[in-house]
Formats: C-alpha cells, structure tokens, sequence
C-alpha cells in the first residue's frame, strides 16, 4: 500500500512542500532525514456546549478542514468524550492500547478504586489521546468543561507542558479580556500573537 | 468564569480583620473597630498587588462604563472619571512618603511632569514611564510616553474600538495628579501612538495644561531668570 508522505524540504533556502507517492529510494532518503520534525498542526478549543470557539492551524501538513467540517468534528469530539467517560471501567486497569502502525489507540482514566487506606478514586475522564500513524490529538479539559484539542505530529514530546502553556495564554488573554464573552468564538488578537509566537517555534 | 466577584485586593491583615467580622447586613466593621484609616500609611509601602486581581477587577469597571456609554469617547471619559479620585489621594500619600528633605509639593511644571512620570508611575507600575517631552503643536501641551501600559496588558481590543485605549483610566490619575497640585488641565487623554512595530501597545499620555498655568509658568520663570 503507497504511503503517502507529506513533507518539506529545503533548496537553497526555500521551502517547498513536497506531497506524492514515495516510491524512489531517492524519495524515501530525503524524507527519512525530514521525517523527526515535530510539529504542532493545529489548535481546537471547544466550550462547555460542545460548539468550537477556536480553531486555528499553524501547519499546513494535515489536510485542512471546511469551517463546517471543523464544527461537525468539535461537536462529535465532545460527545464521544462525554461517552468515553461513562464507558470506564470502575477498576484500576488501564485500557490496554492497540499499537500497529496505522491503526488508532486512545488511552482514557479509569477511576481507581477506594482502597481501605483512604485514597480518593480519581474521577473518569474522557478521551485524553488519540494517536494515529500521522498525528496526535491530545485532549485537555479544565476544571469548568472547556476543552483543548491539540493535533502534534506522533513523534511531539512535551505535549502536556505545551498544553499549559496555552491554557496559561488562554486564561491571560482571553478570560482576562474585558470585550470576550465567555462560551463565543474566541477573536483575540493578543491571544493569536502568543499562540503563533509560542507554537510555531515550538519544533 | 465570575469576573466580577474578585475583591478589591487589600492586605492580608485588612482581610482577616473583615473575615472575623459578624456578618450582619451592611457594612462591615472589624471587631478591633481599625479600620483602613487607622493604619500607618508607610505600612504598604512596598507591598504588591497580584496582576490578575487587577487585571478582573479592570474588566469588571470596563463593562460597568460601557454599560453606560453609548460612543468611544464616552467610555474613555467615564474611565477618566474613575482614575481622578485616585490622582488626587495619590499625590498627598507619595509627597508624603518621600524622605522629609525632597518631600515637596512640585510648584513648576517640570518638576510636577518628573514627579508623575518617575515617582507616580514607579509607585504604580514599577518602573518609570518610558518619554517625557513637549509637544510641538503648543507650549501647554506636555507627552508621557509607555511603550506597554500595564493596565492594558491582557486587553485586545476588537476592531470596531479600535480608537479605545483602555490607558484613559491612567491618564484619569495623571489629571488628578495635576489638578490637585495646583496645574489645572484640560484634559489628559491617551492616545495609540502612530506605526509602531516593535511596541504595538505604545500609549502616549497627551497633558493639556489650561492658558492660566502657562502664563504663571512663564512669571515664574520671569521672576527668578
């Protein structure tokens, strides 16, 4: 099966974006040495309803989604989250992850059980990764419902400190907005300067 | 997210004493019967107040004048309001605070623009302000420049405001600062300074300072030239 392998490369300072078939050994050798980039692709924030109020790329590997597209899949995202987390065992396993090279893997919380000593079970939560050859989506949810979807490369460490970070931003320059109502669409200019000068250097 | 249920940061010590206090209607006394005006004003010299505190209670004031204020220019007059009660009380505490030998009222204009744009900005902002100079349109016209007014840190304004700067509850302090000093002003207004690329919040504070100071300026300077 052709794989097909999105990636850049550099001529004489340029960058070009090279999409296709890889199937020249040439090809593989150049993309092999491209491939160890670790990028954050894009940046989804869903409210408390489930309606997304920010979406932004800073990447252009995936495909991009219709603005229409982009609602459907925060709305779908917010549901099965919400499923997941009453779908979880009340034990103390882990979900065990699938691992092939294509195909998806989601690891969730399970609620650990009370032990006799007085431990706190931890609430379930819903899906927290989502990993697939191609990309990453990692979920954050704060403790008032808002959700933080960030789609990295697979290879991306450091997600969750990257995640704060953007809930710092968000909490500075959004919530501390005087013109932002909560739960709308987020169009903060200062917000958009911090994303873009935190992520897009972030490799 | 509430934000307009933070209080007004005091220190620590006013809060346990309001805490303690029985919580019947009304205002609230502490049972030590001190109040704020008890206590030694040296005693938060030099104490801080969390940037977010502010940063809720600043929003919460913004909603309340624009409630209020059908157009841009009404907000920032009503922004401007807020901040002169401040300027007034702010003048007296800080002459007051300085070492006895330099503690004077400033009775020229320069040393008035040098007390606001280094011992008033300090005490609020912690660093002096940025540009003092004079305007070239007028002699009664006085600039205070800051690359990155803090108090207008976490606000983007959206594009239909785009004259807004929210800084006009500074440049209030600044007129209750001047006018209770005996330099009565027309206004104090804060501007967007024009085609900055590496300060992009850059606000000049523009002080017009009314004929009659001018004119005692110039007497003065007359007088011991």
């Amino acid at each position: 099966m052709p794989d097909i392998y999105v990636a850049a490369c550099n001529c004489n300072g340029w960058t070009r974006r090279l999409a296709g078939l890889s199937t020249s050994a040439q090809w593989k050798g150049i993309l092999t040495k491209i491939r160890s980039f670790t990028v954050v692709f894009t940046l989804l924030i869903i409210n408390k309803a489930g309606g997304l109020i920010y979406n932004r790329a800073f990447d252009s590997s995936l495909a991009a989604l219709s603005s229409n597209d982009s609602l459907i899949l925060a709305g779908t995202f917010h549901g099965i989250h919400a499923i997941a987390r009453n779908l979880c065992p009340p034990s103390a396993l882990p979900s065990s992850t699938l691992s092939s090279a294509s195909s998806t893997s989601f690891t969730s919380n399970p609620s650990a059980s009370a032990s006799a000593l007085g431990t706190r079970a931890t609430p379930a939560t819903g899906i927290q990764v989502l990993e697939t050859a191609r990309f990453r989506l990692t979920c954050f949810q704060t403790v008032t419902g808002t959700k933080f979807l960030l789609f990295t490369s697979p290879e991306q460490p450091n997600v969750d400190a990257i995640l704060r970070r953007v809930y710092e931003l968000y909490a500075d320059f959004v919530m501390k907005n005087p013109f932002y109502t909560t739960e709308m669409p987020v169009r903060c200019e200062k917000f958009d300067r911090g994303l873009v000068g935190f992520l897009v250097g972030a490799r | 997210m509430s934000i307009s249920q933070q209080p007004k940061a005091a220190s620590n010590v006013l809060q346990q004493q309001l805490q303690q206090a029985p919580p019947s209607g009304g205002l609230r006394y502490p049972s030590s019967k001190k109040t704020i005006y008890d206590r030694n004003l040296n005693r938060t010299r030099t104490s801080e107040l969390s940037r977010a505190s502010f940063a809720y209670l600043f929003i919460e004031m913004i909603s309340y004048a624009q409630k209020r204020a059908p157009s841009v220019s009404d907000l920032e007059k009503r922004l401007n309001a807020s901040g002169y009660p401040l300027g007034l009380k702010l003048l007296d505490l800080l002459i007051y605070r300085e070492p006895p030998r330099s503690a004077l009222r400033p009775t020229r204009i320069l040393a008035l623009l040098q007390f606001v744009h280094t011992t008033l900005w300090k005490h609020l902002f912690g660093r002096p302000a940025d540009a003092l100079e004079l305007s070239n349109n007028s002699p009664a016209e006085y600039m205070i420049t800051d690359n990155e007014p803090l108090v207008n840190a976490y606000i983007s304004i959206p594009k239909e405001m785009s004259q807004l700067n929210c800084a006009a509850y500074v440049a209030g302090i600044i007129e209750g600062v001047c006018d209770g000093a005996g330099f009565v002003t027309e206004s104090v207004t804060a501007h967007w300074a024009e085609g900055e690329d590496i300060w992009p919040g850059k606000t000049i504070f523009l002080i017009k300072f009314k004929p009659e100071v001018i004119e005692r300026e110039g007497i003065l300077k007359g007088g011991t030239s």
